[in-house]
């Protein structure tokens, strides 16, 4: 029987199913990092309970470490350092792999794992994180998780879990100049809901997402959970293999046969199927407090919850474009990487951020996309444009680092959320794609792309 | 942490809103340790608090009004508990009193989220949630019904879910009695896929 690519993942990490229906899942890698891991590990060593296989388990620190250059276990959180030092000595403690503060491997969660081959293709990877999906982009099963069932995969290398149901979502066309990944999955989640992915693994496929390089499938897979499905996945190809291949932790090749049946069958089908024509896609802001209040550039406000409205003092029917912004933020595990950096620096080269934007700061994925933008000058073009060049981590995606914009700043943000507070007390966020942050910078006003792109070219 | 208590009764408290993230219900600021404990006080911080620092309490916020004050279950929109993974925002509204959340849809996470602490996270339709506001509410998880004076409704749950809730079971312990069928796996999986099982490198 024509299988998809979620059940043959699943089926063969399956051990028992119960009479209840649920599955007992094996899992093949667990990366934790120092906000929530810390939790899992502690209790973990409260209850006397041990890791089965620690060296299929990572860690880093990611999340509430410091971003200025010159960091140590210092943060700006009252407590922060806590988290850093017991994350260390619990990991010491277990015999698990930690990419520490300053080791140079380390980044986010989601970015790195793909930088060392700790993710594959047909694996399942868990971490207790909801951005996880991202790594769905390399084909493998990785979704997010809370604390005590990160536990439970360290403790067991399995989990108790309800089998999900399947859609698949197809991207057909080809995507317009100046259009992302980012402006992809924002307008799926605008169009079908926050809540629209619900109990669903989903696939993305189609013509547009396998003309996606790695990193933009990346981007693409990372707001899955914002669509509130389990994880997103995309079917590995010649790219995937390609980008795998040689990383520190993957195998040596990728002539087992057994590779090249990571697809979906022809034939089989999905519980729900969506299909977007990618050539529509403009490029997309949010405008409200929830990931599906996002609309094209050159809208208007629609009318939605008053509460969005209030909290984002944005009436209904309000031009998205020239609403004057106070911040700038490039970086998160949505778009962070060294394309992303390379498009938003292309924009930026020889301008200048508008005196109006009070903070703009570039936030690395990884150290080592860190030293590849400085490798190739990216760091001066985005210090000669005003923005503040930072050491890799989570950062100011959601204010966990202790340290805040201006009060009452309205952000343009390459992030996943702009929710309430997300990135601060009161600071109202667009999130938008990396080019969009820059563009919009430089007019100090929610701008379009396009425009400061096609003056470059 | 116990069992889902039996019997359940309640006044029900209404935040009927949509996509309320676990950002709002525990915000990164309020986690100041490695810990469990200590998560209440920054419950719903941004909405609950005129002013989060000073911890002065906005009378507007259901939970912070007279019959809502003891409330042990909770009503709400769809989405509930999207966002962020973090299970602090389950330990916090643990830690409050909540033991029942009965809402349009949830987070996948949070929902597991709730089920490993004891929480027990109840779907119902729209109406049937706003029908339920500021009654006392008695839930029975054996027969899988909500009652007030005025009606009662059947509920799904997973047969799993239900019996750790019941009995207060912890899954590790739970999945640990199958032991043996897991390292058979993991015996038969080694030679087809080396590449899985990785050398130690700390």
């Amino acid at each position: 029987m024509a299988q998809t690519l979620f059940d043959k993942i699943w089926n063969q990490h399956t051990v028992a199913v119960s009479d209840g229906g649920s599955a007992l899942i094996t899992i093949d890698r667990v990366f934790l990092h120092e906000r929530t891991g810390a939790a899992a590990l502690k209790r973990m060593a409260e209850m006397g309970r041990a890791v089965l296989d620690p060296a299929r388990v990572f860690a880093v620190m990611d999340h509430i470490v410091d971003t200025r250059i010159g960091r140590g276990d210092d943060t700006l959180m009252p407590g922060g350092s806590g988290f850093i030092t017991e994350t260390r000595a619990a990991c010491r403690e277990a015999g698990i792999r930690l990419f520490d503060v300053n080791d140079r491997d380390q980044g986010i969660v989601h970015i790195i794992s793909g930088e060392q081959g700790i993710v594959l293709p047909g694996l399942t990877l868990v971490a207790p994180d909801s951005h996880t999906c991202t790594q769905g982009a390399f084909g493998a099963l990785a979704w997010g998780i809370g604390s005590s069932e990160a536990e439970h995969a360290m403790v067991t290398s399995t989990l108790r879990l309800e089998r999900p149901k399947t859609m698949r979502v197809r991207f057909e066309g080809e995507l317009s100049f100046g259009v992302t990944a980012k402006d992809m999955i924002l307008t799926l989640i605008a169009q079908h809901g926050a809540g629209g992915g619900a109990g669903h693994v989903v696939e993305f496929a189609g013509e547009a997402v396998k003309a996606l390089d790695m990193e933009a499938r990346m981007t693409l897979c990372n707001m899955a959970t914002e669509f509130s499905a389990m994880t997103g996945i995309i079917a590995p190809d010649a790219k995937t293999f390609e980008y795998v291949s040689g990383r520190p932790l993957a195998p040596a090749d990728f002539d087992d046969p057994a590779w090249a049946e990571l697809v979906s069958d022809a034939g089989a089908s999905f519980d729900r199927e969506i299909t977007i024509d990618a050539s529509q896609i403009a490029p997309m802001v949010s405008w409200g407090t929830s990931p599906e209040q996002a609309i094209a550039i050159d809208g208007k406000v629609p009318g939605g919850p008053a509460r969005a409205h209030e909290y984002m003092d944005l009436p209904a029917g309000q031009t998205l474009e020239g609403i004057a912004l106070d911040a700038a933020f490039i970086g998160s595990c949505t778009n962070s990487r060294i394309s992303d950096l390379r498009r938003a620096a292309s924009i930026l080269h020889g301008q200048h951020i508008a005196p109006s934007i009070k903070k703009a700061l570039v936030v690395p994925g990884s150290l080592a996309v860190k030293r590849q933008a400085e490798t190739e000058g990216l760091d001066k073009v985005f210090e000669a444009a005003g923005f503040e060049w930072r050491m890799s981590g989570c950062s100011l995606c959601f204010y966990a680092g202790g340290e805040g914009f201006p009060e009452g700043s309205r952000t343009i943000s390459s992030t996943n959320r702009n929710f309430e507070g997300r990135q601060g007390p009161g600071i109202r966020t667009h999130i938008a794609s990396p080019e969009t942050v820059a563009a919009s910078a430089i007019a100090g006003a929610i701008a379009d792309p396009r425009a400061y792109a096609k003056e470059k070219a | 942490m116990t069992a889902f208590p039996q019997p359940f009764s309640s006044i029900a408290a209404p935040l009927m809103r949509d996509n309320v993230d676990t950002d709002t219900i525990i915000p990164s600021r309020e986690m100041r340790s490695t810990g469990r404990d200590g998560l209440a006080d920054g419950l719903f911080a941004p909405w609950r608090y005129v002013e989060a620092d000073a911890r002065e309490e906005n009378p507007e916020f259901v939970l912070n009004q007279p019959p809502y004050r003891d409330a042990k279950l909770l009503l709400t929109g769809a989405n509930f508990g999207c966002g962020s993974s973090r299970e602090h925002a389950v330990w916090a509204l643990a830690e409050w009193g909540i033991r029942t959340i009965i809402a349009e849809s949830f987070a996948p996470i949070f929902r597991n989220n709730c089920v490993r602490n004891f929480i027990l996270p109840i779907t119902l339709r729209r109406p049937l949630v706003e029908d339920l506001a500021g009654a006392e509410v008695a839930i029975d998880l054996c027969d899988q019904t909500i009652s007030c004076a005025r009606t009662s409704y059947p509920f799904e749950i997973d047969a799993e879910a239900k019996q750790m809730l019941l009995h207060g079971l912890d899954a590790i312990n739970l999945t640990l009695k199958q032991s043996d069928a897991i390292h058979d796996w993991l015996a038969a999986d080694r030679p087809s896929r080396p590449w899985v099982y990785l050398e130690h490198t700390q």
